[in-house]
């Protein structure tokens, strides 16, 4: 039996425009999950530095437990299980907007979150102390210095591997296909069911992935060239 | 009533006995030398005074108030005494500029541009507004040094603390930074230095004090200190410098 290849098929009219969709709800929900996952990331990385012991204690349960569980039943755990967990007011908001994708981005962010805190953590471990003590010594405050000082430095310095993390973010978005949530991967297969033409649909959807990896990743580095030039010690 | 009060201080590393009860008194406007040979705890007393290092004995008094009372804010107090350092620890990530800026935007919630006008004058008595633009890594260290005394400058400390602000420089560049501690000296401002620039204690400082062992050895105006040293260790060190 013969396989017809039928580019035209996936690549015009409806097919084109699930494709679309899917790419749009992609990005969507990668780039939500990833400034959310960013700003808990920096909270836990602060917490798990600060003085105050049951602080400590949270972020290093926060970053162990999110780290060592698979994220397809994170996802699974947020989308079956937030009636549990999450007050019963949230959770009525949230089935009025659109939940699945409000499950995912929950699940994404926390999961990354974990990684990026550890990220974080080594960023500020890098800089020397005396940066810390220069800009107390000034007067500011343990939490001034950090934001002023002592993390504009370190997230220069971690920016390759927070690359990593979005781009595992981005690609692990994917994941959301087996709660419903509409994004690329679930369109690509939603066209397979339909047509049956999946190679070509998959093939396209993997190379629209790539290429926004590689083109993230390229405009970060450049960008993050100019801004380490000044960095010396 | 004297400016800075020390009164039996002691500090501890765990079990190693930095200071060994200092007892000091720095009265307003006097430029106060510290010098001694490593390890015997010139750092930690100069240190303690903006509470970078804890204390575990004694008292210090800043204007006749305890630095250590439950009452003071640690951050107002070191906005009252300014340090500079060995190693100039000068933000590698901002301008000259916003170098000295920051912590009176951040901490005294002043306007940017009056912040700017007091920072571009503080930059211009330490030589170097015309770098204002420029990145810490562009400039030489004594440049670097001059900037970390105008960023120190900037909170109008009533005290300045320099901790070795010389030693990591070059030879040719150490008198740029001990002219503008000579003129901060002149203007009026009490300070603390840590220091084997014997030229500079000679010239501008008022007394001249010997530590070894955590312990205040010998202290003296600088033509005493440097003509007549009494005690033999002062003597020996002063061979060694000299």
């Amino acid at each position: 039996m013969q396989y017809n290849f039928d580019w035209k098929l996936v690549l015009s009219g409806e097919y084109l425009q699930w494709i679309i969709d899917g790419v749009v709800v992609t990005c969507q929900i990668s780039a939500l999950s990833l400034v959310l996952a960013m700003a808990i990331g920096t909270l836990i990385a602060v917490m798990r530095l600060s003085a105050v012991r049951p602080l400590v204690w949270f972020s290093a349960g926060f970053t162990e437990f999110f780290r060592n569980t698979p994220l397809l039943v994170q996802i699974f755990f947020w989308y079956f299980g937030s009636d549990a967990v999450l007050p019963a007011a949230v959770n009525q908001w949230l089935y009025k907007q659109n939940f699945e994708f409000a499950a995912g981005v929950i699940a994404l962010a926390v999961y990354t979150a974990a990684f990026i805190a550890e990220e974080i953590r080594s960023g500020i471990f890098s800089i020397p102390r005396t940066q810390l003590e220069a800009s107390r010594a000034c007067g500011l405050t343990f939490l001034q210095a950090m934001r002023y000082v002592v993390l504009p430095q370190a997230f220069r310095i971690i920016v390759p591997p927070l690359i990593s993390q979005a781009l595992n973010l981005f690609k692990n978005s994917s994941l959301c296909m087996t709660i419903g949530v509409m994004e690329l991967t679930y369109m690509a297969r939603q066209i397979e069911s339909y047509t049956f033409h999946g190679f070509e649909a998959f093939t396209v959807s993997t190379l629209i992935y790539l290429t926004i990896s590689l083109l993230v990743s390229f405009s970060i580095t450049q960008y993050n060239k100019y801004f380490l030039r000044t960095i010396k010690y | 009533m004297a400016m800075i009060e020390f009164h039996d201080v002691h500090k501890w590393y765990g079990e190693f006995h930095v200071l060994k009860g200092i007892t000091q008194k720095v009265e307003k406007g006097e430029v106060l030398v510290i010098c001694g040979p490593s390890g015997s705890g010139k750092s930690s007393f100069i240190r303690c005074l903006n509470r970078l290092e804890p204390i575990q004995k004694g008292q210090i008094l800043l204007e006749g108030k305890s630095i250590h009372d439950k009452s003071v804010d640690v951050n107002e107090l070191r906005t009252e005494v300014g340090i500079v350092f060995q190693q100039f620890n000068l933000y590698p990530h901002l301008s000259v500029l916003q170098n000295v800026t920051l912590a009176p935007t951040k901490v005294r919630k002043m306007p940017k541009a009056k912040a700017e006008s007091i920072a571009m004058e503080l930059l211009e008595r330490v030589g170097i507004h015309d770098q204002a633009r420029k990145y810490p890594v562009e400039l030489s260290g004594g440049q670097q040094q001059r900037v970390a005394i105008a960023r120190a400058l900037a909170m109008q400390p009533k005290v300045m603390l320099f901790d070795e602000p010389t030693s990591a420089l070059d030879p040719e560049m150490i008198n740029e930074v001990l002219n503008a501690m000579k003129d901060l000296a002149r203007a009026g401002m009490t300070m603390l230095c840590v220091t084997h620039e014997m030229g500079f204690a000679r010239e501008v400082a008022d007394r001249v004090v010997f530590m070894d062992g955590g312990k205040v050895i010998e202290e003296a105006p600088p033509d005493v200190f440097f003509s007549n040293p009494q005690h033999e260790r002062t003597q020996a060190f002063l061979r060694e410098i000299l």
